[in-house]
């Protein structure tokens, strides 16, 4: 067995795969949050990083093919492992049966997964591509755009996040993304065999704290925004 | 104490199973689980009846052949505790217990409580073992070995076999028991030259076998009567991957 056939068909190949690919979309969450909460320091600061990145083609595609490759690969492993997994015990146990010492976080990681799959293509058509009709505003997100001609990024989010559905969408996404990491964070040490006794609590406790750290990030935007931060660009 | 059993009961592996309902009056909260299942027995030979079919053999907590889920976790759920050594007073007056065997596929049941676990026997034949004589017990110090490496093969080496980990693991994932059965032997010198082609025989194996996937969730961990710890699969995890990347 060759090293890409070990890494594609055993059980703890695939747990590596499943590993890699999730530390690479955790440090593009972290890296999205920190850009986007650029928001908080004014339209000039947002739109300017915008357009730095529209700007840029020859890093963004680059990034954009990496992690479309990431998360293909870390829905292959989740739903095959999760087959194997079923496969694995054909009768159920009786009513009785309750899980022991199994977090919540644990248990859900791949409803709470495919849940945020079917939020980022929703985010991605909401923001990337601005599909007119899913945004609940009337608006075309294409056509706004600052005094120095560049795309207004801020008047999007702005206008974007001012409805509370779409904002409640987003936290309840968020929520998820959360729960989700605050088990995987720590778990892909132990799937990678980087940890051992004296780092694993620590590892686990500095996963679930990155976590919700990571939801307030997030969570900050929409909510400011339906408190009525930046409401003098809806005019 | 009165207590109300619900059994599994299953004629053989091709026979759908069920659950069956005793009552259990008498029980004395002195007696050990399967004393009181022998008691049950007792009652059901007397009417003429086939007995609830279960496992056990040194009944003080050392062998690993018993194996039921009681209430939903294997071995009752006390901590570093089989089944033979759970005691009745850990229940009370008048409940319900529900009495499965260990439910994965890798484990069918031969009869009512009773599963094959020969799938952890091949596993081990696939490499949970040291090739060489390694002789006699050598002199002290022979072979300096740390104290705390020495600490961890016994700590790895504790694990009895019993399959609690994968009755407990919501995937039936067998992968505690084989990093315990790995790393017992991984971490001492005498194993250690043979660590490569050990873990890659082995988790072929388990693979081989179709137990379920880890997904850290620490119920194993939880159940083991012999507390073996989640730290083994670590090592496990590490050790495969390095002979994976030796291109072994």
């Amino acid at each position: 067995m060759n090293i890409v056939q070990r890494f594609f068909q055993t059980s703890l190949g695939k747990k590596y795969v499943m590993a890699l690919t999730g530390l690479a979309l955790a440090v593009f969450v972290v890296g999205h949050l920190i850009g986007n909460l650029q928001v908080f320091l004014g339209r000039e600061m947002i739109n300017a990083y915008g357009h730095f990145l529209q700007s840029t083609p020859e890093l963004i595609w680059p990034a954009r093919l990496g992690l479309l490759a990431c998360v293909a690969l870390h829905v292959w492993s989740a739903v095959r492992l999760s087959a194997e997994n079923r496969a694995a015990r054909p009768i159920q146990y009786s009513e009785a049966y309750k899980p022991i010492a199994a977090s919540y976080a644990s248990r859900t990681m791949l409803m709470s997964g495919l849940i945020i799959a079917a939020f980022i293509v929703y985010h991605l058509l909401h923001f990337t591509v601005q599909t007119q009709a899913i945004n609940l505003t009337g608006k075309d997100f294409h056509t706004l755009m600052d005094a120095k001609g560049r795309h207004d990024v801020f008047a999007m989010m702005v206008s974007g996040f001012s409805n509370p559905f779409v904002s409640g969408f987003y936290v309840l996404a968020m929520t998820l993304l959360c729960l989700h990491l605050s088990h995987g964070l720590g778990a892909l040490f132990q799937s990678l065999g980087l940890r051992n006794k004296a780092w694993s609590p620590v590892i686990e406790r500095l996963g679930r704290r990155a976590a919700w750290i990571i939801w307030l990030g997030y969570v900050s935007i929409p909510v400011s925004i339906l408190c009525g931060f930046g409401k003098e660009v809806m005019k | 104490m009165k207590l109300t059993l619900k059994v599994w009961r299953q004629k053989d592996q091709e026979s759908p199973g069920h659950f069956e309902t005793y009552q259990a009056n008498d029980v004395s909260p002195d007696m050990s689980f399967l004393e009181m299942l022998d008691v049950v027995n007792e009652g059901i030979i007397d009417r003429g009846e086939d007995a609830i079919a279960f496992d056990s053999d040194c009944r003080e907590g050392i062998c690993g052949t018993c194996s039921v889920v009681i209430n939903g976790m294997p071995h009752g759920g006390h901590r570093a505790t089989t089944a033979c050594q759970l005691h009745m007073r850990h229940f009370t007056d008048g409940q319900t217990i529900y009495i499965e065997p260990w439910r994965a596929k890798p484990f069918p049941v031969l009869k009512d409580l009773v599963v094959d676990r020969a799938a952890f026997e091949r596993i081990v034949q696939a490499g949970g073992f040291v090739s060489v004589r390694t002789g006699g017990t050598p002199d002290a110090n022979a072979i300096p070995i740390p104290k705390e490496d020495a600490d961890r093969a016994m700590d790895a080496a504790a694990c009895i076999g019993c399959g609690a980990c994968v009755a407990a693991c919501k995937n039936a994932s067998a992968m505690l028991f084989v990093a315990a059965k790995a790393s017992h032997l991984n971490t001492l010198p005498q194993g250690k030259v043979e660590k490569d082609r050990r873990v890659l025989g082995m988790v072929a194996a388990m693979d081989k076998e179709g137990f379920g996937n880890c997904t850290v969730t620490g119920s194993c961990e939880a159940v083991c009567p012999k507390e073996i710890s989640l730290d083994f699969i670590r090592q496990l995890n590490g050790e495969y991957l390095i002979a994976s990347l030796k291109g072994k």
